[in-house]
């Protein structure tokens, strides 16, 4: 059993996307043709498929050799829903996720309630299954309430469709209850993400550590606080087998331990999120609150070595790490201010950056938004494929914009893009056959 | 007349007072030449009196300090301007309301000048947004403090003549000191060679890239300095957070006697104040007539904020100076 929400029975009529561009990385190809979608499934692909194999009463759609790739998917959101609705829905947080060409995303378990039982994840899938855009997956915590002590029912949590576990923005500090956690989860092979950040070396910071935390008197987080944390759960996955995900990872020495663990052999797994990549530390300036991120934004030389990381495959996937603020949590003194950003409409423009600059190629960077993230989670869409999910996104991918927060359709607008110039256009979004996003001026 | 209403002054050309570190060269000498009229001026010079006449300038205290408010208190009174305190630590922050709220509120009243002080760095560059008066950064945080730097180079440059060429050591707690960044911006800037010295807890991260030499024994970082600034060590961290003990940080950091020998004979000695005695300064050392200056340290205070209290206000509307 899963969270994901089956579309109600409203039959739609088959879908013809003509003459596309379509880039698969799930197969390594990228190579002109069309896709057939019945069924909320993708029911042929290919550069031989055309209208001869379209059912009567099939809907075309000439994508005029714009590129599709499959949905994306974002395994690190905050919807902040139940709780915080006044930042986010699940309505909005889909309307964002369908313009953003994100048709999948799993969202953290640090709501009010928090989701650290059933009934949470039950909660997740039933209000997704009514808003029928963007699927929307959850992880379960790790520990009751968050607390890092007393572990959840991992098990149950599982069937009832929780993704994996992670304690949200908590890093699990006891190191006898994150050993006991990742070997209790070995038992279903169950997926554990940690946010990795040494606490008390963290604690009452408020940037990253270093000349302008200095300058600018604002107490640093040291860098070493990330790799801290993941090498001493590295032992405890050795020790206990089990599959470990590392979240948002955001420094060169983060990237080097992970690499040496996968060298090894450990089941370990990582991701970033665009600002890592695409920001460094003096976008704070002059005490910028839309900079103030956990972690926080770093040193030019990590933003390369991040980079760098994604074209080498050391960094599995790319998430939005969306974090919807209200704007009186940001319009506040910067080491009082909330930290994260909104990330759902920014995901694909700002990671398409590293392709547009030459340093990924289009295949690589779209495995680490689609195909990368559905293995870890064990999501049969993320590709197309004859038989798979039909979630699509149609892409004018050279377009140049500029990002505009006045357009997002997030309840929360703390972005630090605003007014970049980026290309790439989201001109469709299509979630099991059905169209849950159109850009203005497609039909 | 609004507060608004600005012309074009060439001789401050800032609308606010926010740090030391967006300031030149030049206008920190002019700062400095203008502190010093005023030094020199009698407390009940009646052309001064008459300056800011009609204006309100407001002191809003988030974080309390008698000294420095009744400073600012003093220096507008003494241009004839009215002045109201507000302490908001004791006030509308208990109750919920922002700062940006509680700025509005009070800008709503149209002072014409703010002086500001708030635990938080960066708080005052926040509130300086929304306000139409011009604001005094009284103290940041951990950020900036750029009066205090102000009053130290005045002293400084009434007892020696100069900054320039000058070493000067600023001792003690620098991680948490927006006294020292202050002073670092202002001392580099006009020529002085600055030092650091304290222990290596106390010392930010990359300090050095400011342009500061860095120190961690007394005995060393004092040798053929001209001027000892030693900062108020808060005692909560020095009871094993930070520094092991009193007894050791006195011992090692402490100002003495002893540790003074290697600077150059008539080291002039400062202190912002509050002072702990027996903790980062001997009291014979603190009483020294011959060399400390810290009771002309806070006479300099008045004058450095009528300066800019001065500097300020000129290009309002209104002005026929």
């Amino acid at each position: 059993m899963t969270g994901n929400p089956k579309a109600t029975k409203q039959p739609t009529p088959p879908l013809l996307l003509l003459g596309a561009r379509i880039v698969d990385p799930a197969s390594n190809h990228d190579e002109t043709g069309s896709v057939l979608v019945q069924d909320g499934r993708i029911a042929a692909v290919g550069p031989k498929v055309g209208r001869a194999d379209a059912p009567s009463g099939t809907e075309i759609v000439d994508c005029a050799g714009r590129v599709l790739i499959p949905g994306l998917i974002d395994m690190r959101v905050q919807l902040r829903e139940p709780g915080d609705e006044h930042q986010e829905t699940i309505a909005t947080g889909s309307l964002a996720a369908a313009a953003g060409g994100v048709t999948s995303m799993v969202c953290l378990p640090n709501t009010n309630p928090i989701i650290d039982d059933v009934s949470g994840v039950e909660y997740i899938a039933r209000r997704a299954r009514e808003t029928r855009r963007a699927k929307i997956y959850c992880y379960g915590a790790i520990t009751q309430g968050l607390e890092g002590k007393d572990l959840v029912e991992m098990g149950m949590l599982a069937e009832f469709g929780a993704l994996g576990f992670t304690d949200a923005l908590n890093a699990v500090a006891d190191v006898q209850v994150m050993r006991r956690a990742l070997s209790y989860a070995r038992n279903f092979d169950l997926l554990v993400v940690q946010h990795p950040e040494e606490a008390r070396l963290a604690a009452g910071g408020a940037m990253n550590n270093g000349e302008l935390a200095t300058r600018i008197g604002l107490p640093g987080i040291p860098a070493c606080a990330e790799v801290m944390m993941i090498e001493r759960d590295l032992h405890l996955v050795r020790m206990s087998g089990a599959r470990y995900h590392v979240a948002h990872v955001s420094t060169a020495a983060s990237v080097e331990a992970i690499r040496r663990a996968k060298q090894e052999g450990l089941r370990v797994t990582c991701d970033t999120a665009p600002p890592y990549f695409s920001l460094n530390e003096n976008e704070i300036g002059d005490y910028r609150t839309f900079a103030k991120l956990s972690p926080p934004l770093r040193g030019e030389s990590d933003r390369r070595a991040i980079a760098a990381a994604v074209a080498e495959g050391i960094i599995d996937c790319i998430a939005s790490d969306h974090a919807p603020h209200d704007v009186e949590s940001k319009r506040v003194p910067f080491v009082q201010a909330a930290a994260g950003i909104v990330g759902l409409e920014t995901l694909l423009p700002v990671s398409l950056e590293l392709y547009h600059k030459g340093s990924v190629s289009l295949l690589h960077l779209l495995k680490c938004l689609t195909s990368r993230p559905a293995e870890i989670l064990g999501l049969p869409q993320g590709r197309i494929a004859k038989g798979a999910p039909a979630d699509l996104v149609l892409l004018d991918l050279d377009r140049p914009h500029r990002i505009d927060v006045a357009s997002f359709r997030s309840k929360s607008k703390n972005s630090p893009y605003d007014g970049r110039p980026v290309q790439g256009v989201v001109l469709r979004t299509i979630v099991d056959g059905r169209q849950v996003f159109a850009a203005e001026g497609v039909a | 007349m609004s507060a608004q209403a600005r012309t074009p002054n060439s001789f401050f050309p800032h609308k606010h007072l926010l740090g030391i570190e967006g300031l030149s060269a030049d206008e920190i000498e002019r700062l400095l030449d203008l502190s010093n009229r005023y030094a020199d001026m009698a407390t009940d010079d009646a052309s001064a009196r008459s300056l800011l006449r009609g204006r309100t300038v407001m002191n809003v205290f988030f974080e309390a300090s008698t000294r420095t408010q009744t400073s600012f208190e003093l220096a507008a009174k003494r241009l004839g301007a009215d002045v109201t305190n507000m302490s908001v630590s004791t006030s509308s922050i208990k109750k919920g309301e922002t700062l940006l709220d509680t700025a509005m509120t009070l800008n709503a009243m149209r002072p014409d000048v703010m002086v500001v002080r708030h635990g938080d760095s960066g708080a005052i560059n926040l509130l300086s947004q929304k306000v139409d008066g011009a604001v005094i950064n009284a103290g940041d945080g951990r950020h900036e403090h750029p009066t205090q730097a102000l009053l130290d180079a005045l002293t400084i440059r009434r007892r020696l003549g100069r900054l320039q060429g000058l070493i000067v050591a600023i001792c003690g707690d620098i991680l948490h000191s927006r006294v020292a960044r202050s002073n670092i911006h202002l001392l580099t800037k006009m020529g002085a060679r600055v030092r650091v010295i304290a222990p290596t807890t106390l010392l930010p991260s990359a300090i050095d890239r400011m342009g500061v030499e860095v120190f961690t024994d007394m005995r060393k970082g004092l040798r053929d300095v001209d001027i000892v600034m030693m900062l108020r060590l808060q005692l909560e961290r020095m009871q094993g957070a930070y520094v092991p003990s009193v007894r050791e940080y006195f011992h090692f950091f402490g100002l003495d006697y002893e540790k003074l020998a290697v600077a150059k004979p008539n080291a002039l000695i400062m202190h912002p104040g509050p002072m702990n005695r027996g903790v980062e300064i001997d009291s014979e050392v603190a009483d020294d007539i011959n060399r400390s200056v810290i009771r002309e340290q806070v006479e300099m205070g008045v004058a450095v904020r009528m300066a800019c209290l001065d500097a300020l206000t000129r290009s309002l509307v209104g002005n026929n100076r």
